[in-house]
């Protein structure tokens, strides 16, 4: 029974990296196919460094990710305490409905109706093109919000309330007891937030595709070429961003093992 | 203190305010696209033409259907198996299985092609056995390939979470009232992983209903799904709006009576739907 569990949980791991191992491979293709391997060559990673649509695309991906994760963190942190100190129950749950919209609803759906707004907007003031870089911005802000309010909550439940008295007690501001109290308490969630808003916009093709008019991201890119052909420079670039990203997290779960590890033997004292 | 409490309800005036211009308008401006002509002008001619993507609305709930059901079929093991094991190779194993989705979905996706395809490496290693080519490429099975590969995470990982935090002692306790494996299984470990899976369905089943780019990639010109005919149109110009957003506005109702039955289905109210 155990290697069998063993041989399955191996199966659905293969079957999750098998495209990846394939996308991986094609980066070193000599030739321009992906389809036959030719040769062993590094030429499309060389070429990225001069591809200036590529390079473009990742330079707005990127601003894009960290201002929309940025300034979503803030606002919705900011909301999870305001929706939090609501008396009015009812508003309470109308708020968290409204919340729960983006995250339920089709992205398709949120795309759409988020650039008719902004070409209805856009006719009222009279612009030849209402779609570019603040749009987008806007769209990516408004899906990662609910992302950080809902990872903010829970941990603003578990802060014991009396912290926060004794702050104000022991002369604290409002907001000093905040920042001081309040704050350091619930930064995991806040990470967590401002992480998931980071990689959901990074990732982010559909509502970008209808939002983002001439100001595109590497999705948006990945898209254009996909519909024409292929080459390999785009799985060079996508191995790279997957590299990192695996290095990172491995690199950070035997952190945490470590820390688990070295703190359990500490007990043990 | 009244006062104090004032400032920190008003510090989510900036979110409420925020919520109500891109969250809610939006929704009002798709319903009023739906509802008028080009001109503006009250219509229910565009909800009335949507009969004639029936067949398209038909396709893309049925194979979400499927590939919902295949991708639970093989993440629920996966995530069984994975709480077995040791608690630093589950978060590793929990980190493995989230890594892909880190990568650009268009690219898995695309990926895939080149397994696929007639000359591509699943169809040239049959070949060397003797066997084919299949046609496996532009096929109904590739399309629920592609949705079942893009997000079976999503379905790994609320069912894992969900198991890893069940109650040793209620296991204990079926097997010292006589429970076996499968009974302890379908009275005990099912019903209790419940909020799991229905977090894990809804996650796979909107994104696979609503697709455009799998179908497209995958299924060729052939199979057209509510998400290509909604793209189709958007992509034919501003005289097409209307159109596409009663596709939409129906798209969106038909999600939210699923997402209403699946909740019946769990009949608890602790909210589990959400990660």
């Amino acid at each position: 029974m155990k290697t069998l569990s063993r041989i399955y949980v191996g199966l659905i791991i293969f079957f999750l990296y098998a495209p990846v191992l394939v996308m991986i491979a094609f980066s070193f293709n000599e030739s321009s196919s992906v389809w036959v391997f030719s040769g062993f060559s590094t030429k499309w990673y060389t070429g990225l460094l001069t591809d200036t649509t590529m390079l473009t695309a990742l330079e707005h991906t990127l601003i894009i990710a960290v201002l929309s994760a940025v300034i979503a963190t803030v606002i919705g942190t900011a909301a999870a305490v305001g929706i939090l100190a609501l008396r009015n129950k009812i508003a309470q749950k109308l708020v968290m409905s409204v919340t729960q919209i983006p995250m339920m609803n089709a992205d398709i759906v949120t795309g759409i109706s988020l650039m008719l707004l902004f070409i209805f907007f856009g006719k009222l003031l009279g612009l030849n093109e209402s779609l570019g870089f603040f749009t987008v911005l806007i769209a990516h802000i408004t899906f990662n919000l609910p992302y950080v309010i809902l990872s903010v909550m829970p941990k603003l439940k578990q802060t014991d309330s009396r912290l926060r008295e004794a702050a104000l007690d022991l002369g604290c501001t409002p907001v000093q007891a905040f920042f001081k109290v309040i704050l350091p308490s619930i930064s995991t969630g806040i990470a967590t937030g401002f992480i998931m808003a980071f990689t959901l916009s990074l990732d982010d093709f559909v509502i970008s595709y209808f939002t983002c008019g001439h100001y595109q991201t590497l999705p948006i890119i990945i898209y254009n070429m996909t519909k024409k052909s292929v080459t390999p420079d785009t799985y060079a670039l996508s191995t790279i961003i997957f590299v990192v990203i695996f290095v990172l997290l491995i690199f950070y779960n035997i952190l945490q093992n470590k820390s688990e590890k070295s703190s359990k033997k500490g007990f043990g004292k | 203190m009244k006062n104090k409490s004032f400032g920190s309800r008003l510090i989510a005036a900036p979110y409420i305010v925020w919520s109500v211009i891109f969250i809610v308008v939006p929704l009002i401006i798709m319903f009023y696209f739906a509802l008028t002509n080009e001109s503006g002008v009250f219509t229910l001619a565009n909800l009335a033409s949507i009969g004639k993507y029936k067949k398209a609305f038909g396709i893309s709930v049925l194979y979400a259907a499927i590939s919902t059901l295949i991708t639970l079929l093989l993440a629920y093991p996966m995530a069984y198996f994975m709480t077995k094991l040791k608690v630093s190779s589950q978060r590793m194993l929990m980190m493995i299985v989230m890594i892909p989705m880190w990568m650009n979905f268009l690219i898995r996706t695309y990926s895939w092609i080149t397994l696929l395809a007639n000359t591509g490496i699943i169809n040239t290693f049959l070949g060397k056995l003797g066997l084919g080519p299949y046609k496996l490429m532009y096929t109904p099975g590739a399309v629920i390939l592609g949705m079942v590969y893009d997000f079976i995470p999503y379905m790994i990982l609320p069912i894992y979470s969900v198991l890893s935090k069940l109650d040793k002692s209620l296991l204990e306790a079926a097997e010292d009232l006589g429970s076996n494996g499968f009974t302890k299984f379908k009275r005990v470990i099912l019903p209790l992983s419940k909020p799991g899976i229905i977090s894990g369905v809804t996650m796979v089943f909107v994104p696979s209903v609503s697709t455009f780019y799998i179908s497209q990639k995958l299924g060729g010109n052939k199979t057209m799904l509510i998400g290509d005919v909604i793209e189709y149109f958007f992509n034919l110009g501003p005289t097409y709006y209307n159109v596409a957003s009663a596709i939409s506005l129906v798209l969106m109702v038909m999600i939210l009576i699923c997402l209403f039955v699946m909740n019946r289905f769990s009949d608890d109210d602790d909210g589990g739907v959400i990660i």
